[in-house]
């Protein structure tokens, strides 16, 4: 025992272990196929920063040899030969531009691409539990807009300050090896310039917010106006819908225009303090140069190392304030790469215990509840023999749709909280994938994707072929509904398609969960929209295809459930009867007062023939049941007695 | 649905296009008149600078001597200073213009969506209502507010130093002209391609958007068939394709950015290499050759400008196009001249002239299609409703069951045959009279952001307090008011996204009552509400429709027996019609639906009777 124990216990650490370092290789895939690239750009940008910073030299070199004599230059008075020369620096400096322009690029659109890819494959991965507390709205915008931010910042503005920094660099070393005192003027209003872009944007910004958020009121007015624009003509509120929009436009136009009167301060006073800068520097140039200091090559020479720096510059200080922006982000982003992912081991370490007798679905004493202390699901207990048919008849909120979740690990039973086997093995020692393709499930509202009809119908098996297709639509009685769509197979479903009804989703939905070939399928209220006619065809032609496939029927119809080897009334999410129809029927509980409301009606006789379909006979229903009692006689002991009175409704 | 894929851009300037917008322009003209003036000067000053250089070498460091530098100094200072003020008063100018000419913009648009009709809203995705009012007029005041005048700015610049230069130095000047239409030529070329790329990422990012909703929205469903990484796959090729846009738009960029720094740096050598011989040969001043090289650097960047805006001009004009387009939609129902004249509008209505409803509605051999369909989906239809009648239409989602409602409420006219309100066809009186009269509670019940209070008040604007708290308890809402944490003054968020559905129903419930209508249309919701608000709803509806004319897109058999006729709607005809137990004799269609409806419901009541009664 105490072996198992610790053996767990190291299992857990290790595990432990396995889900940080995923988080890790999250994060360092962002990098995958863009780190030689983030290289590349650091390398060019260096070279065309340098190159750059050439050309004023050539500038001083040339005016100075004007002035003095060409023949101790050596130039035998060509300028050509300078001319040439600048021209291959700005090829040199164009090509490396280019080069570094691509890589970053590259780098940046490798790294959201990366980020992209690991968020939704990781979001798909996320326990249900995990989508149950989070919007999708919010999700959807952490992983578009904050992922756009992170690339910007990347893209943009990481290399930007790299880039000024060479350039800065660069700059001041070539003004340094001319004139030292000039350079310290230059220096010395760097930080000013800095400092003040940044302290100018996080002012900037405050303000933004606000007037970000006046047109986000302004954008939820016009959305809410023409979402319910049934609403504001049926009452005639055209006129007050209009006085608020006025009020919001307003507001909106007047924060801006503030915002852009301020800024526009913010800027001038930025240009008047380059612009003294520049005024400096010509004014000590012309000092120095009239002393003889420094030639006039070098003055001019000078003054443009000095105009090329006055706007990276700036930007630096912009850049900088923006940085939080994208810190903002990363934490957002990081929201979601922190969540855990399901285990979707594909071989699982061991398959310790086989229970033999568990064949089938086994529930053994389940407790579950969503939330804590709200109990949805109480001591459950049951099982279903393989090729069997089991129905499930249950209130609102009865638990019946859990009972298909826990079964398929969309939710997690934790310790204590009982157990469910599926073919002699606990499902938490199936793997994850394989336990939920063997279980097919229909919903009451099933989703489907908004791709062409094939798609959506070969989604388990994309390799399946148009026969195979044709063959599932048309036991799910949408064979003939398709063809009359004006692109057949191909016509598009949802938004940018052709909008199905409940019954159509249904059936598609149905068709979808056939070719997959499960071997266990559920029916979760998946024919309610569908009526009843094609509901008899479906089912009969369902009962023909299931071969060996057990079925799960989850419904409110007696009808649909009376065929079944056992029907489980649910209510509350505790077992209230089990047992076959005929059983149920005899035991007075809920399921015969259900019965016979739903077959008390003046037509009863009509209401069976055409109900009955799926299950021809009275006689069929017979045999069905001894059927059953061959395969599940171990459900006896735990079939709870029956003995509520009856209940007038 | 290909008419709202975003459009080609137009290929070259209109004047047509931009006139269309003339009459907004008009009431900025002063800012436009001093942002202009501002940058006549500005160009003057742009140009001015880097004169300052060449006299200083001319003036003080040839000849070697220092006398007026400090006049130099300050006047160079003084042109800084001047330089900023124009700024600032050309930036207020500007960003005035923008939003105010935005602000406008938007203005027309909303109120013109207030008066067009529902087919318009029935056949035009939210989205592209909101794209027109909001993303379009930014775009457009932007354009015109900044592009305007950085043209103007640059036009104005480039002929400036052209003309200066030509005084100075024709032949040198003539070598740097020789350039100009290289810049344009790449500038237009480039930015066209770019653009083209730009508007390929865009619509991806927008597919990438769509696929994040659907992996999520979907999710349930995808790991319960295991599709996981087949979601993946097609995910990953959607991001392949978006890394390739973006370096392909980003490649142009890398091209074309070092191209025109090699031209202007071509341009410089060559300026270099001439002027030094003409400075040497004495034909040129030094400083005169430093003013060159500046401008030979400086001058590209305007002409990019000019060029870069000229090619956003243009691509506005689409912009424009859908805005003004907008605005010439005309609305499928208005009413006559006459009846405005008695009734008012919507938004000056006339109340004195309006009569006393009673709610009678007869359909007088109405057929009707919709503006986009092509078949009649009503023909020769006859219905007489006495005032106080319950009308139940039923029949499967999708089968049509909203004509009717959307007739009687007049948000579409039949089109042939009358309708007539007490008597006297609807069309003879206002639209406005017509929604004052009707209430109206959606399936998918809408509510504004804004407290509870302001929801309900929506039913009548002059409601007191008192009034919409006993509205709300007339229907049970509440009892929903009662769990909200701010009780009345609780946000119910976008749309009403912080309630339920239910919730959201008794809400609009209480709305509805407080407009005290004569005559109710009632679309009840389908989606699954737990039992408890169940019949809280259902007592509601039961309360809601006593006295009244109603309509109501019935789901609850509870509803549907109670109401005095009951029409049956089948692929968007009437098929059946009758009272509930005429129906079931017939044993036809609505048998069939009935047969379904009441197994799930007596299923429900007897569990709900096992744990509650």
């Amino acid at each position: 025992m105490y072996a198992r124990f610790s053996e767990k216990k190291e299992q857990e650490g290790k595990k432990e272990l396995r889900k940080s370092s995923r988080k890790i290789d999250l994060i360092g895939r962002f990098f995958d196929g863009a780190k030689r690239y983030f290289v590349a750009v650091l390398v060019f940008s260096l070279a065309a920063t340098a190159l750059n910073a050439l050309t004023p030299q050539i500038f001083r070199f040339g005016v100075d040899s004007l002035l003095e004599d060409a023949e101790r230059v050596g130039l035998g008075g060509n300028l050509w030969f300078l001319a040439v020369l600048l021209i291959g620096i700005a090829v040199a400096a164009g090509i490396s531009q280019y080069i570094f322009r691509f890589c970053t690029a590259q780098a940046g659109e490798n790294f959201a691409k990366n980020m992209r890819d690991v968020l939704f494959s990781h979001v798909q991965k996320l326990p249900m539990s995990w989508h149950d507390q989070n919007q999708t709205g919010d999700l959807i915008q952490r992983c578009t807009s904050d992922v756009e931010v992170i690339r910007n910042f990347v893209v943009t503005q990481l290399l930007e300050v790299f880039r000024t920094v060479f350039l800065i660099g660069i700059s001041f070393a070539m003004m340094l090896s001319m004139n030292q005192k000039l350079s310290l003027i230059v220096l010395a209003f760097l930080p000013v310039v800095i400092l003040y872009s940044a302290v100018f944007y996080r002012l900037i910004a405050e303000r933004f917010v606000a007037a970000d958020e006046a047109e986000g009121e302004l954008s939820t007015v016009v959305q809410e106006n023409a979402t319910g624009v049934r609403v504001v003509r049926a009452f005639g509120r055209e006129k007050f819908e209009m006085d608020r929009f006025h009020e919001k436009n307003e507001r909106f136009a007047g924060l801006w225009i503030r915002l852009g009167r301020l800024s526009g301060l913010y800027w001038g006073i930025g240009d008047l303090i380059t612009g003294l800068q520049v005024v400096a520097v010509i004014v000590f140039g012309t000092l120095e140069a009239v002393q003889g200091t420094i030639s006039v090559g070098e003055f001019i020479a000078f003054a443009s190392y000095n105009t090329t720096l006055v706007w990276p510059v700036r930007g630096l200080g912009r850049i900088l304030s923006d940085m939080s922006k994208a810190g903002v982000s990363f934490a957002r982003v990081d929201y979601i790469i922190q969540a855990e992912e399901e285990d979707y081991q594909e071989e699982m370490g061991r398959s310790e215990e086989n229970r033999k007798e568990a064949a089938g679905i086994v529930f053994d004493h389940v407790n579950f509840g969503y939330e804590a202390g709200k109990r949805v699901l109480t001591d459950l207990s049951f099982s279903i023999p393989p090729g069997t048919t089991f129905g499930i008849l249950g209130g609102t909120g009865s638990g019946k749709s859990t009972i298909v979740q826990l079964l398929t690990r969309l939710y997690e039973l934790e310790e204590g909280q009982g157990s469910i086997w599926f073919h002699g093995k606990e499902i938490r020692e199936v793997p994850l994938k394989k336990l939920r393709k063997s279980v097919g499930m229909v919903l009451q509202e099933p989703f489907l994707y908004s791709k062409t009809i094939r798609e959506n119908i070969a989604a388990c098996a994309p390799d399946a072929s148009m026969e195979e297709i044709r063959r599932v639509a048309g036991i799910a009685c949408m064979e003939e509904t398709i063809q009359h769509f004006p692109d057949g197979y191909d016509t598009i479903v949802g938004e940018r398609g052709v909008t199905l009804s409940g019954g159509q989703r249904q059936r598609v939905a149905i068709a979808r969960m056939l070719l997959a070939e499960p071997l266990v399928m559920v029916f979760d209220d998946s024919l309610s929209a569908v009526d009843s006619q094609t509901d008899s065809l479906i089912r009969k032609a369902l009962e023909e295809t299931r071969k060996s496939a057990t079925v799960i029927l989850i419904s409110h119809r007696i009808t649909t459930l009376m065929g079944a080897d056992q029907i489980l009334v649910l209510n509350q999410g505790r077992m209230a009867e089990l047992g076959t129809h005929a059983e149920l029927i005899q035991k007075q509980g809920i399921y015969r007062r259900i019965y016979e409301i739903q077959m008390s009606r003046d037509d009863r006789k009509k209401m069976k023939v055409y109900s009955m379909e799926g299950f021809e006979t009275d006689v069929e229903i017979e045999r069905l049941r001894s059927e059953r009692e061959a395969l599940a006689g171990t459900q006896k002991g735990i079939t709870k007695e029956g003995g509520e009175e009856d209940g007038s409704i | 649905m290909a008419v709202y894929e975003e459009q080609e851009s137009p290929k070259a300037f209109s004047f047509r296009v931009w006139a269309e917008l003339l009459p907004f322009f008009k009431p900025y003209r002063k800012y436009f008149a001093v942002t202009l003036g501002m940058n006549i000067f500005l160009a003057g000053v742009d140009i001015i600078v880097p004169l300052f250089q060449s006299y200083a070498i001319d003036f003080f460091i040839t000849p070697g001597r220092l006398g007026g530098i400090g006049k130099f100094a300050l006047i160079y200072a003084a042109v800084i200073v001047a330089q900023t003020i124009c700024v600032y008063i050309s930036v207020s100018a500007a960003i005035t213009i923008e939003m105010n000419l935005g602000r406008d913009l938007k203005w027309a648009q909303f109120s013109h969506l207030q008066t067009l009709s529902f087919s318009y809203y029935n056949t035009t995705p939210v989205g592209y209502i909101h794209a027109r009012v909001m993303s379009d007029t930014s775009r457009i005041a932007s354009t015109v507010a900044w592009g305007l005048v950085d043209m103007f700015w640059a036009l104005l610049y480039v002929v400036c130093v052209f003309g200066i230069m030509f005084v100075l130095n024709p032949a040198l000047a003539l070598i740097i002209l020789l350039i100009v239409p290289c810049i344009a030529v790449l500038t237009v070329y480039f930015q066209n391609k770019i653009l083209r790329w730009n508007r390929k990422v865009r619509k991806i990012n927008a597919q990438i958007t769509n696929a994040y909703n659907e992996g999520i929205t979907g999710v349930k469903t995808s790991k319960s068939m295991g599709i996981e990484k087949e979601n993946e796959e097609a995910f990953y090729s959607l991001t392949v394709t978006m890394r390739q846009a973006a370096c392909r738009s980003a490649r142009l960029n890398a091209v074309y950015v070092p191209a025109i720094l090699l031209c202007s740096s071509v341009a410089a050598a060559v300026v270099l290499a001439q002027g030094g011989w003409m400075v040497r040969e004495q034909i040129m001043q030094l400083g005169t050759l430093s003013v060159f090289i500046s401008y030979a650097v400086i001058i590209f960047e305007p002409i990019q400008q000019l060029a870069r805006l000229l090619a956003e001009m243009i691509s506005c004009q689409a912009n424009i196009e859908r805005v003004t387009d907008l605005l010439k939609q005309e609305p499928n129902v208005v009413d006559r001249p006459e009846v405005m004249e008695k009734y008012g509008d919507a938004f000056h209505p006339r109340k004195e002239n309006w009569e006393k409803i009673r709610g009678e509605i007869l359909f007088e051999d109405v057929s009707f299609r919709y503006p986009d369909g092509k078949d009649y989906v009503l023909e020769h239809f006859n219905l007489h409703v006495p005032a106080g009648m319950n009308v139940a239409i039923v029949g499967e989602t999708g089968a049509g069951k909203s004509t009717l409602v959307n007739l009687v409420g007049r948000f579409f006219e039949p089109t042939k045959g009358r309708i007539l309100i007490d008597g006297v066809d609807y069309r003879e009186r206002s639209q406005l009279w017509l929604h004052s009269q009707i209430g109206y509670v959606l399936q998918n019940p809408h509510l504004f952001s804004g407290t509870v209070r302001e929801n309900i008040r929506y039913g009548r604007l002059s409601a007191t307090d008192a009034e919409i708290e006993a509205a709300a308890k007339s229907v049970s809402a509440d009892e929903v008011v009662r769990k909200l944490e701010y009780g009345y003054e609780s946000q119910v968020g976008e749309g009403g996204g912080r309630l339920s559905t239910g919730e959201k129903q008794l809400i609009s419930f209480a709305r509805a009552i407080l407009a005290d209508p004569a005559i109710f249309v009632l679309d009840e919701a389908t989606s699954s509400i737990d039992t408890q608000t169940e019949e809280l709803i259902q007592r509601a509806t039961e309360k809601l429709l006593k006295g009244h004319t109603s309509f109501v897109i019935a789901h609850r058999l509870s509803t549907i027996r109670r109401a005095d006729l009951i029409l049956v709607v089948k692929d968007g005809k009437i098929i059946e019609r009758g009272t509930h137990g005429e129906l079931l004799e017939k044993e036809g269609y609505y048998y069939e639906l009935y047969a379904k409806q009441f197994e799930e419901e007596a299923a429900m009541q007897v569990f709900a009777g096992e744990n509650f009664g």
